[in-house]
């Protein structure tokens, strides 16, 4: 295995999440991740296809998407139209057929990251539609008789937040891998990449702050890391003295989306 | 090879396929776990597992049949060495240097020993529920490359080892036998939006597509088609009992009834409470003042058979509070016994469970009485994630 995958520059890696990106490289399985929001599944699709230098493909899933969307689309109200007004080429089916991030992934000539971007938003039956697919790497149109068979297997990477349960039979053909909240050592590394010149004693205080919030009792939306990045921001925009955020938590608002939140973490700070 | 392991895995309750072993077996050959045992944990693992709840049956699993293993013969001198000649390994402080030349001289089994010894007491600790934190000891095995959390080798937290991190069994709190707290509950009800069934419902929806590609068929002759609506049709009836033996459990009701609410999904929610058992009187509201009262009857007039019920109480009063048809609660006085009563809405009501935030108690005859008669009539869960998932399923069954 000469691509193997080590974190990138912009993005840290704990080396449990390396080693199942390499796995899942490896076995030419779907790789799913699953964590709290704001632990990076959807940038570590973005930072594999910077370190193995590979086009990424994004599928976003939202409610409303199913399966065949993500394979092609037949257009069958324009051919309708071209039909009415004898426009040519309406005998030509290829023509208003179109592919979908799958079909754009299984089709392209070199291999490509092709990034499912969480799941469980759509419906229940969506990740079994899409078995065979992500199996086979490959689907038929019928439409056109086609067979559309990917080139290269592309490196699939899934993410979920676990908002719904995904059916077994789809997990048993993924890696399954799960993104624990960075640690304060982790978090250092990840404000480094994004705040490079960050006072340590700043950093201290902040993260001492940050962690101490997240494992309040009450708090109902746990802040995460980009809202810890945002923070840092703002604290060192607004000129803050680090000895005071501790003691008085400056700009919760930032932390803290909620007012209740806000509420309780003033509760504990007296 | 190794196939009782897939037993085992199978026996402690996860759910391992043929396949997924198979998988194993294959990225073993491609050698994946490159040749360390810690890798080893973590293919097992990614390959195996596909959930976090399941973390803490397969940490216990690998513990339990991996730890009489001569486990460190080949690879772990290796890496000892490794590190011990990796001076940018090495903890900066003059203190930590002293640690590390003292456990050169173990030997390899003091090394396995004291590790097994911390395995024990770790798990001590987190029985008792707090964090485990490493303590002066413990640095021994950060050194030794069994770095337990916290104790960092180096600026990495890449040397903790397989042992070190199934025994942490960190992932504990997500196993879904655990009770629960707000989010998972609000997870387990948008489980019931799994169970919003599209086959109850009549074709009612326009369907753009079909009818386009049915008129095309059709030879451009108009056909419509209709497809059902993908609404969610469950309507939920809550009961809840409220104060009194209730109050012990009153943080994790809570916690359900903010899930509940919080669930938008549910074509409609109609919220109540109780005292003990239902009488002919039901509140609005939690705190059970008069001025939150309505009659018994209205819901059960009002409120069609399609609800499902919910009723969350401890079923544990005094029997005369079940049993006597005169008893006398919060100024209502009625000929019908609390048992009664329930049993209107266990007739009224075909999608009716019980969920129990308390075990059946093994003291006090009263209490375990009331509980045996009201689990004879209702199917009776335990507010914990697992059951939760069996009594919303069984909401949704018919009869």
């Amino acid at each position: 295995m000469n691509t193997t995958f080590q974190g990138s520059k912009d993005y840290v890696a704990s080396e449990e999440l390396m080693r199942s990106v390499n796995i899942a490289i490896a076995l030419q399985k779907p790789l799913l991740i699953k964590g709290e929001p704001g632990t990076g599944k959807t940038m570590l699709a973005e930072a594999i296809s910077a370190a193995l230098g590979k086009k990424l493909i994004i599928w976003n899933i939202k409610s409303t998407t199913k399966a065949q969307d993500g394979l092609y689309v037949y257009d069958v109200v324009q051919r309708l139209y071209d039909s009415q007004f004898g426009n040519e080429g309406v005998d030509d089916i290829e023509k208003y057929v179109k592919l979908g991030k799958l079909g754009e992934a299984f089709s392209a000539d070199e291999q490509v990251i092709l990034l499912i971007d969480e799941i469980d938003k759509a419906d229940l039956e969506f990740p079994n539609d899409l078995l065979w697919e992500l199996d086979k790497m490959e689907f038929y149109i019928p439409e056109t008789k086609q067979t559309v068979k990917a080139k290269q297997r592309p490196i699939v990477i899934i993410t979920s937040n676990a908002e719904k349960e995904l059916p077994d039979a789809f997990l048993r053909r993924c890696i399954f891998h799960y993104i624990e909240f960075p640690d304060e050592q982790q978090m250092k590394e990840i404000i480094h990449v994004h705040h490079k010149d960050v006072e340590e004693n700043l950093l201290d205080q902040v993260l001492e702050t940050f962690y101490w919030i997240r494992d309040l009792y009450n708090i109902q939306k746990k802040p995460s890391t980009s809202e810890v990045i945002d923070w840092i921001q703002a604290l060192v925009l607004g000129g803050i003295d680090p000895d005071r955020i501790k003691a008085k938590v400056p700009f919760a608002g930032v932390l803290l989306k909620k007012n209740e939140d806000i509420d309780t973490m003033r509760r504990y700070l007296k | 090879m190794f196939t009782s392991f897939f037993y085992l895995l199978r026996a402690r309750g996860l759910n391992v396929s043929l396949n997924e072993w198979m998988s194993l077996i294959e990225a073993l050959d491609m050698g994946l776990h490159a040749s360390s045992f810690t890798g080893f944990y973590y293919l097992c693992r990614s390959v195996l597992v596909k959930s976090e709840a399941d973390f803490d049956k397969f940490d216990g699993a690998f513990l339990e049949f991996f730890k009489d293993m001569e486990f460190a013969t080949d690879e772990l001198p290796q890496e000892l060495l490794d590190w011990l000649e990796n001076p940018k390994d090495l903890p900066g402080t003059e203190f930590d240097m002293e640690r590390a030349m003292q456990n050169e001289r173990l030997s390899q089994s003091e090394i396995q020993k004291m590790f097994l010894e911390r395995l024990e007491e770790q798990k001590d600790e987190h029985n008792g529920g707090s964090y485990w934190v490493g303590t002066g000891g413990v640095s021994v095995f950060g050194n030794s490359g069994f770095s337990p959390r916290g104790i960092r080798v180096g600026g990495q937290g890449g040397k903790r080892r397989a042992f070190q991190v199934a025994g942490e069994r960190k992932f504990r709190d997500f196993r879904e036998d655990n009770t629960l707290d707000t989010r998972q509950f609000q997870m387990a009800f948008r489980k019931l939006r799994q169970f919003s069934s599209r086959t109850e419902e009549a074709r009612t929806e326009f369907d753009i597509d079909e009818t386009i590609r049915e008129t095309c068929d059709n030879a451009g002759n108009l056909k419509v088609v209709y497809e059902k609506p993908r609404k969610n049709m469950v309507k939920l009836l809550l009961l809840m009992d409220s104060g009194g033996s209730m109050e012990y459990y009153s943080r994790l009701c809570s916690s359900l009834f903010q899930a509940v609410s919080k669930s938008n999904h549910f074509k409609d929610l109609q919220v109540f409470y109780f005292h003990n058992c239902i009488y002919s009187k039901i509140y609005k509201e939690a705190d059970l003042r008069p001025r939150s009262i309505i009659t018994t009857d209205w819901i059960l007039n009002n409120l069609s058979s399609e609800y499902k019920v919910i009723i969350v109480g401890d079923a544990q009063m005094e029997p005369s509070e079940l049993l006597d048809p005169s008893y006398y609660s919060y100024g209502v006085r009625d000929e019908i016994t609390g048992l009664e009563w329930l049993k209107r809405f266990k007739e009224k009501y075909p999608h009716i469970v019980w969920l129990n935030p308390s075990e059946r108690p093994t003291w006090g005859g009263w209490w375990t009485k009331t509980y045996d008669i009201i689990h004879k009539d209702f199917d009776m869960y335990r507010l914990t994630l697992d059951d939760l998932n069996t009594a919303l399923k069984k909401l949704m069954v018919s009869r």
